[in-house]
């Protein structure tokens, strides 16, 4: 698949914005978020700009972004119309509860049930949203390395990861957060690692349907491609035969497992027994090493997924 | 609206292809081309249509190729456009309701001013049936020339979609699947007509009938090759050499 820059920056920038709305909520229900202005404010811009660029990039890849209301109604069936809703929707208890930390909270052991209700509803509806961006992807039967169950659990746990990163380094800037968000951010970045692993070992061979039955013929027959109906590459193509060579995926799953993962990690562990400059450091070197690995792991989470109208244009070769 | 129809359609509609004798000769995509582009879906917009990278806007698309093995090996040409299926995931994926199946026949359209051009609908169809064009922002894809066949401004002979019309090897036919006198399904049920991918769980409507076997007489020189006379005829041969 075509790995639109567009897409690949919405997914990376909104999964980490509803991480740390998440996390907002989280901390504040288990008593544990900073209610210093130093930290509160540029934690609520950077999570809201996050949120809002993604969605905003997501609309201009449209053809008509013009007419996006439209993509409002119908949540019954499309997992893309329900992402749009959710999204809208999420800015409503997490901007109130923004407002509320800002400008009411003065205790945060005592947040109140009206905050306790606002982190609770929003921090739901970021995993509620997040799910839907990804069953967007997991939806798809013709893409077989998307119609598995654990691109949701990837997509989830990138983004709280990718969160939780950015909310240890804005505790670490401004020195007022616990070990907590760096905590979470080690979990998150250890399951992910597994999750996404057991995934690139396992999409490289997929069940899937053969030229034989594509184009009609007996399941087993030998099918061959002779002549192309077009000499020049045309739409799907260009959008769905994108293919990323073998021996690139391996080298750019290695830059992703190092930057998103591996690189994040010793620098979150060595970050615990230091403090001062070096811990600040590490903190930006752990999140601006994530969140750039995240992206490479989201570019080849397009490039390597083979759409099954290839197997009209390459024969049964596409699949291999 | 982008719900699937709650009732199965009365009618189904769709094609019969016939692998056997489609010749490849591109006429049912030139044909589709020149209606369409001036129907319901139209413009199918072409750009750099005379340069050094034509791209362009097609309903119809025809693939040739290399089947089997051997003796059994053959040349099968192979059109590919929508199949107007019963699950059809195009249809439910789209977010604004552009996309939608008829109640009335099954037929699958795109009502390009509700569409916002996300290209979602194209990555769901494993067919390849749906093709974004870029110039208006919208998808578009195959129409079962629903312009053609309910037009009464047209003669009663020609209210079959144009690839139907056009094909020289009478290797596309047009009727109503539901309706087991038709043409459609009779092909279908005398001929083994195939779904494509049927794995998938698209329950497409186009049926495809599959080349008919050839029959297993050898070739001449096989025939002769391992009789007495010639193990004979070649015993002489080298004897004399």
């Amino acid at each position: 698949m075509h790995p639109a820059y567009s897409v690949i920056f919405f997914t990376v920038a909104s999964g980490a914005g509803y991480g740390m709305l998440f996390l907002a909520g989280v901390l504040a229900l288990l008593e544990r978020l900073p209610l210093s202005p130093w930290f509160a404010w540029p934690f609520f811009i950077i999570a809201f700009a996050l949120v809002s660029a993604g969605l905003l990039s997501s609309l201009l890849h449209l053809g008509h972004p013009e007419r996006f209301l439209k993509a409002l109604t119908q949540w019954r069936s499309s997992w893309l119309s329900r992402e749009g809703v959710l999204a809208i929707a999420t800015f409503a208890p997490t901007g109130l509860f923004a407002l509320g930390w800002l400008f009411v909270v003065n205790d945060t052991s005592d947040i109140g049930p009206v905050m306790q209700v606002l982190a609770l509803i929003g921090s739901l509806l970021c995993v509620a949203t997040v799910h839907s961006t990804s069953m967007i992807y997991a939806s798809l039967k013709p893409i077989p390395q998307w119609h598995r169950g654990d691109v949701t659990v990837a997509y989830l746990v990138l983004g709280l990861a990718s969160g939780a990163l950015l909310v240890g380094l804005l505790g670490a800037l401004t020195q007022t957060t616990t070990h907590l968000a760096p905590t979470i951010a080690i979990v998150a970045l250890i399951v992910g690692f597994a999750v996404k692993l057991n995934y690139w070992r396992s999409i490289r061979r997929l069940p899937r349907a053969s030229a034989a039955t594509a184009i009609g013929m007996k399941p087993g027959t030998k099918v061959r491609p002779l002549d192309p109906p077009h000499t020049e590459p045309n739409y799907l193509q260009k959008e769905m035969g994108y293919r990323v060579a073998r021996k690139h995926a391996d080298k750019l799953r290695r830059i992703a497992g190092t930057l998103a993962f591996g690189l994040p990690l010793a620098a979150l562990l060595v970050w615990f027994a230091t403090d001062g400059v070096l811990a600040m450091a590490l903190a930006v070197i752990a999140a601006l090493s994530g969140i750039a690995g995240m992206a490479v792991e989201r570019w080849l989470f397009f490039a390597e997924a083979t759409h099954l109208v290839t197997l009209y244009y390459e024969g049964d070769a596409a699949t291999d | 609206m982008t719900d699937l129809p709650h009732q199965a359609p009365p009618r189904k509609l769709g094609l019969v292809i016939d692998l056997d004798t489609c010749v490849g000769c591109h006429a049912c995509a030139v044909n589709c081309k020149e209606w369409n582009t001036g129907g319901i879906a139209a413009p199918l917009t072409d750009t750099d249509p005379y340069g050094a990278n034509p791209d362009g806007v097609w309903f119809n698309r025809i693939h040739s190729y290399e089947t089997g093995e051997g003796s059994a090996g053959r040349t099968v040409h192979f059109p590919r456009s929508c199949l107007h299926c019963d699950n059809a995931l195009c249809v439910t994926v789209c977010p604004t309701g552009a996309s939608y199946k008829r109640e009335e026949d099954g037929i699958v359209l795109v009502d390009e001013d509700r569409c916002i051009g996300c290209k979602l609908c194209s990555w769901a169809c494993p067919y390849g049936a749906r093709e974004y064009d870029a110039s208006e922002g919208v998808m578009k894809k195959c129409t079962l020339c629903v312009d053609r066949i309910y037009n009464e401004n047209i003669p009663e002979a020609q209210r079959v979609p144009a690839c139907v019309a056009t094909c020289p090897a009478n290797a596309r036919h047009f009727g109503d699947f539901n309706d087991p006198d038709s043409e459609v399904s009779r092909l279908t049920r005398e001929r083994g007509g195939r779904a494509l991918m049927p794995e998938m769980g698209y329950a497409p409507i186009n049926r495809y009938l599959p080349p008919r076997e050839v029959p297993k007489t050898a070739s001449a020189l096989e025939a002769t090759a391992d009789t007495m006379e010639s193990k004979f005829l070649q015993w002489v041969d080298r004897i004399l050499s």
